[in-house]
């Protein structure tokens, strides 16, 4: 018979303060068993604080292809940091 | 763009170490070699469980029983990433698990073996995991990104798998002379095996070309092989055994150890399925596999169950 448990996406909060990390990905019958497949796979040696998992069918990701439109308008727009401006040197705390 | 540009700009990647993700532009050949790599290296990790699950049950120690728990646990979540990174490729998991269990893939040759004795377990962990070793850190600055993360979670659980091996030798070797006489009869079994996972010599390695050159490989079977030996050896010493080799020897001009030609008639006949426990091994993971279809099957059930269940009250209140 074929495997039919959908594939799950897992993400580890490492410690309180941190964003949860994709660590990899896990087949799972369900939500609740993709949590506890999640425990005993990526957090055996305390790697974790808080688990999130997603069905992989539900994640949409852009295309690499495309990459070069998606991030390009965000290339020459230099004035969007700091570094962009100069500051006379008798100016503090800016 | 024809596939002689995607081809550049894929090989220009490579060049310069940027790493290729899952949806990234990859030639066909490069992504079937690292489906068949990962998978083979996938069931190397599930097979590996076999041999030493051997020994759990007649660990010397609660202390050492926990911690050979532990690791065949690990070999299993080593095998589950490396699935996983093999899934990101487009492999399907039941497949990859099938051309395991009808011997159509292969797995590391080691594991057709046997444990003999409690030292088997001492000499598996510090020789056949700290060969792994050599290979996978190599494997952690792979290509793939995937296959690469996935190696650098296992390099850090590999430590600790060495170190208990090299621990159990140290309590044999410096143990009663009968202890010491298995630390040196498991040496001499595992020593030439543990050579001979680094595959081939170069010289007649069919994929090593290739893999170079999109640098899934970083390094040539026999530079691993000579790195393994040049660390593994001082580490015998220190436990007193003698490697079961007569030509190994310092090369001081080299600044390597010269040793001995693997009996390569021996490794081509483990690899074509006529070792000691080739028939053995697959039968055990066929097994395994057909006496959990129930667990699978009610895991399967109970999820539709649940899922039904929450359905129920929605369908209830929209007849209403």
């Amino acid at each position: 018979m074929k495997n039919t448990w959908p594939l799950w996406e897992v993400f580890i909060r490492s410690k309180s303060g941190l964003s949860h990390k994709h660590v990899g990905s896990l087949h799972a019958a369900d939500a609740e068993m993709a949590l506890e497949n999640a425990r005993d796979l990526y957090t055996r040696r305390n790697e974790g604080i808080s688990i999130w998992v997603v069905e992989s069918k539900h994640i949409t990701a852009s295309d690499p292809d495309d990459s070069d439109p998606l991030f390009d308008p965000a290339k020459d727009k230099i004035y969007r940091h700091p570094t962009f401006y100069n500051v006379p040197d008798e100016v503090t705390h800016m | 763009m024809n596939n002689l540009n995607f081809e550049t700009i894929f090989q220009s990647k490579i060049d310069e170490e940027t790493k290729i993700e899952p949806k990234d532009w990859m030639p066909e050949a490069y992504r079937k070699t690292l489906i068949r790599q990962i998978s083979q290296h996938a069931h190397s990790e599930i097979v590996g469980m076999l041999p030493e699950g051997n020994w759990i049950t007649r660990a010397p120690s609660l202390r050492r029983k926990l911690i050979l728990l532990a690791k065949v646990q690990d070999e299993a979540g080593h095998g589950l990433y490396l699935y996983s990174a093999a899934e990101t490729l487009g492999a399907d998991r039941d497949d990859l698990v099938q051309q395991l269990l009808t011997g159509k893939a292969k797995y590391s040759s080691i594991f057709n073996y046997p444990t003999l004795n409690w030292a088997d377990i001492g000499a598996i962990g510090w020789l056949v995991d700290g060969a792994a070793i050599m290979n996978q850190v190599m494997l952690t600055r792979t290509s793939y990104g995937p296959y690469a993360r996935a190696m650098v979670r296992i390099c850090k659980e590999e430590s600790f798998h060495q170190r208990q091996g090299y621990e159990i030798m140290i309590a044999m070797a410096k143990g009663s002379p009968e202890q010491k006489a298995m630390a040196q009869d498991s040496l001499n079994r595992w020593w030439w095996p543990s050579l001979m996972m680094f595959g081939p010599n170069d010289s007649d390695s069919t994929h090593s070309d290739q893999a170079l050159k999109w640098k899934i490989k970083r390094k040539s079977n026999d530079e691993l092989r000579q790195q393994f030996v040049d660390v593994t050896v001082p580490q015998a010493e220190y436990l007193g055994l003698t490697v079961p080799d007569p030509d190994l020897r310092w090369n001081e001009e080299r600044g390597h150890y010269d040793f001995g030609e693997i009996n390569w008639d021996e490794f081509w006949s483990v690899v074509k399925g006529n070792g000691p426990c080739n028939r053995q091994r697959l039968q055990a993971r066929v097994k395994a596999y057909e006496d959990g279809a129930w667990v699978r099957d009610a895991a399967t059930a109970y999820a539709e169950k649940k899922e039904q269940r929450k359905l129920a009250p929605e369908a209830t209140a929209k007849a209403a």
